[in-house]
């Protein structure tokens, strides 16, 4: 298998794909972050977390034709607008969600699963509705087009970097929110104990509503960072749907880091078989993979130490 | 989570008068009434519609009693749709039949992909003994397999529900991406005989629809069985408080491994069935979206009846066909109203509604022989049933004006 390469092709080799598993690795821990605070910290299936991201994606696609048409001298920076607003949109719509659907179904977590597929379906038939079935892409900035040359042989793509640095971001800026602001705070309490946590005065509705919003507000900033690598389509969301939960589940469900780990761990290993096997083959073979461990190992590799 | 079924008879036959009743009425229907008014093509459609009630008749078992949410039903009904295609295929490429191709004997699309012998898991299907076994055997195993890795280790809830969906997506990829092995996005097309016998002509399919009627209530009968035996009503119990029932001394792993085999086995059977009915099988009928849909037949006829599962297969089905070829946009919403509806306003279904609102009926008539036809604006609002009043046992005592 090796022989017909030198070992500097190979190590190259090595590189380029450990690099496209990097931006693999981003894209999936962008893709968990919002979930591993909506199913790791609520434990609240979300199947229209996909569509969440989607709408950060279509938000990103009509800010960038706006700045086109009407601040194009602002265009460079068009994408941090676009994000923030992806933020807030995505967070919104959350917010409605959980109140007018998922607050009802906390004590059904199988219905919540069902309830939340219709809403997808619902929000893909608006975007197909709203922007039509074909998939579209935004115009990246001229800074962000192009790649970098490590050596003659490694290049890497000036976008995927981006992406990365920006995953980078938004994983601490989670963390920070999560393990060191006063929300993050009664978010945890809330999850390791709701009666001990009401009578100490913590408003857990309130609580539930905001982190539903910010889970959801994290999913749209990952669409918009999506439209920098590829093209958003009413559908593709679904797409993402089973390896976030994978991703979320098989690093620990209540741990940040286990899911991180996990992003890491799955990435890696499809991009590094993609390279030996067809793409499917590689896929297959991964979440066979996590499939089993989790069957081994259920918790997830990283575990919260909780009393239940 | 209540069991209005079993909670409300608790009569110790297999059937109780009400729930004869309902299968007698479902056996009119599909035997004698559609049969008699519909055009062959029509009544192949509602054949397929069947087909998936066997898949929701499990789910009333492993959902509706056992408290198991499965998203990979797709997995057994695509199996079983496969193993019987297999067979139909290789009846339909004998090397006369595919004389042209490079590689005469072989399934066409084998031949489209370069592959120039028949693998070895295809040979056994020439059998159809084989076949008919494999059907039912080849996805139960593979349901033990998952429910042993499972259960064992008390996965279980939201988290059984996401691996099974997993393992529906990994399937659907495997089928497509082994292309020249599995017929790939196209699935198994262009099936002609069973032994000999011309399955795509108006009189075969006609049988065939007769035959998925009997078998499907050959299923309703195993499900009936097994809700009245005491398994059934340990699955139930473990579904509410599983502690309590593991605490007892029961091997609680057992009994859903033994439920989700069951449900595979339905599955499997509704799949064949499919296979034969519709004459293909594609991945299209495994991955994610499918089984969920599965799901959502299940729910709308009501999880706690195996009766209404069947209609709810049927409902849906006869709705998604109306809307689709009229107004496409609509169903989507439609589908996903249906699941939010279902879920928060009548989570019993068709049957619980029935049972609520229909069922009690006659006894209320019965109780007020003369409706008082008074035109008075008062009478209006009493017209609603108090919702809360629980069914049959006090039809709300009418207020003898």
């Amino acid at each position: 298998m090796f022989a017909d390469y030198s070992w500097g092709e190979l190590g190259s080799i090595f590189a380029m794909q450990g690099f496209a598993g990097l931006i693999l690795f981003s894209v999936f821990v962008l893709m968990a972050l919002g979930l591993a605070i909506i199913f790791g910290q609520m434990g609240v299936i979300n199947m229209a977390h996909g569509e969440f991201m989607i709408l950060g994606a279509y938000v990103t696609y009509l800010m960038s034709g706006l700045f086109q048409t009407w601040l194009p001298g602002l265009f460079g920076i068009y994408f941090f607008v676009a994000m923030a607003l992806a933020f807030v949109v995505a967070g919104a719509l959350g917010m409605v969600v959980e109140w007018a659907l998922i607050r009802r179904l906390y004590h059904r977590p199988l219905d919540t699963l069902l309830a939340t597929w219709g809403l997808s379906l619902i929000l893909q038939q608006t975007y197909r509705s709203v922007f039509g079935a074909r998939e579209v892409g935004v115009t990246v900035p001229s800074w962000m087009m192009g790649s970098l040359p490590l050596t003659n042989m490694i290049e890497v793509p000036i976008s995927g970097l981006f992406v990365m640095v920006l995953t980078i971001v938004i994983a601490a800026g989670v963390y920070l929110l999560l393990y060191r602001s006063q929300w993050g705070l009664q978010v945890r309490a809330v999850m390791a104990n709701r009666t001990m946590a009401e009578a100490t005065g913590i408003n857990t509705g309130r609580t539930d509503r905001l982190t539903f919003g910010i889970g959801c507000g994290v999913a749209g900033v990952a669409g918009s960072a999506f439209t920098m690598i590829g093209s958003t389509g009413p559908t593709s969301g679904q797409l993402y749907i089973v390896d976030t939960f994978l991703v979320v589940v098989f690093g620990g469900s209540a741990s940040l880091l286990g899911t991180i780990a996990s992003a890491f761990t799955i990435s890696q290993t499809q991009s590094f078989l993609e390279f030996f096997l067809s793409g499917s083959m590689a896929k297959v073979l991964t979440l066979l993979a996590v499939v089993g461990v989790l069957m081994l190992r259920p918790q997830g590799l990283f575990t919260l130490k909780l009393r239940k | 989570m209540r069991d209005t079924t079993l909670a409300a008879s608790p009569t110790r036959g297999f059937l109780t008068r009400t729930e004869l009743a309902g299968a007698a009425i479902l056996a009119i229907l599909i035997f004698l009434v559609l049969p008699a008014i519909l055009d062959p093509f029509r009544l192949n459609l509602y054949g397929k519609y069947l087909t998936y009630a066997f898949v929701a008749v499990g789910l009333v078992l492993c959902w509706g009693a056992g408290g198991i949410l499965s998203l990979g039903q797709g997995v057994f009904f695509g199996l079983g749709g496969y193993c019987m295609a297999m067979f139909l295929k290789l009846e339909a490429s004998t090397p006369e039949a595919t004389a042209i191709q490079s590689t005469p004997g072989i399934p066409d699309f084998m031949d489209w992909n370069q592959v120039t012998a028949l693998p070895w898991w295809w040979e056994p299907f020439h059998s159809l003994t084989f076949t008919l076994v494999a059907v039912v055997a080849v996805p139960v195993a593979f349901a033990f397999v998952i429910g042993m890795a499972m259960f064992r280790r008390r996965v279980g809830g939201v988290y059984f529900s996401i691996i099974t969906q997993a393992i529906a997506a990994i399937l659907t990829i495997l089928i497509i991406g082994q292309q020249g092995y599995t017929g790939g996005v196209n699935g198994i097309t262009d099936l002609r005989t069973l032994k000999g016998w011309d399955i795509r002509t108006d009189d075969a399919k006609e049988v065939l629809y007769l035959v998925n009627g009997v078998l499907l209530f050959a299923c309703l009968g195993i499900a009936q069985f097994i809700r009245r035996s005491k398994a059934g009503r340990l699955l139930i119990a473990m579904r509410d408080r599983e502690d309590r029932v593991r605490f007892s001394g029961y091997d609680v792993a057992a009994f859903k491994i033994f439920v989700f085999c069951v449900g595979a086995a339905f599955a499997a059977i509704g799949g064949a069935m499919f296979t034969l009915q519709v004459g293909f099988m594609s991945p299209s009928f495994v991955g994610i979206v499918p089984s969920i849909e599965m799901v959502i037949f299940c729910a709308v006829g009501g999880r706690h009846s195996i009766l209404g599962a069947v209609w709810g297969a049927l409902l849906v089905n006869l709705a998604k066909t109306g809307f689709s070829e009229s107004f496409p946009e609509l169903w989507q919403f439609g589908l996903g109203g249906l699941f939010i509806a279902v879920v928060l306003f009548f989570p019993e279904g068709l049957a619980g509604l029935w049972n609520r609102h229909v069922a009690p009926l006659p006894a209320r008539l019965r109780r007020r022989p003369v409706p008082p036809q008074v035109p008075s604006p008062a009478a209006a609002p009493k017209k609603p049933m108090p919702p809360a009043s629980p069914a049959g046992t006090s039809p709300a005592a009418a207020p003898a004006e």
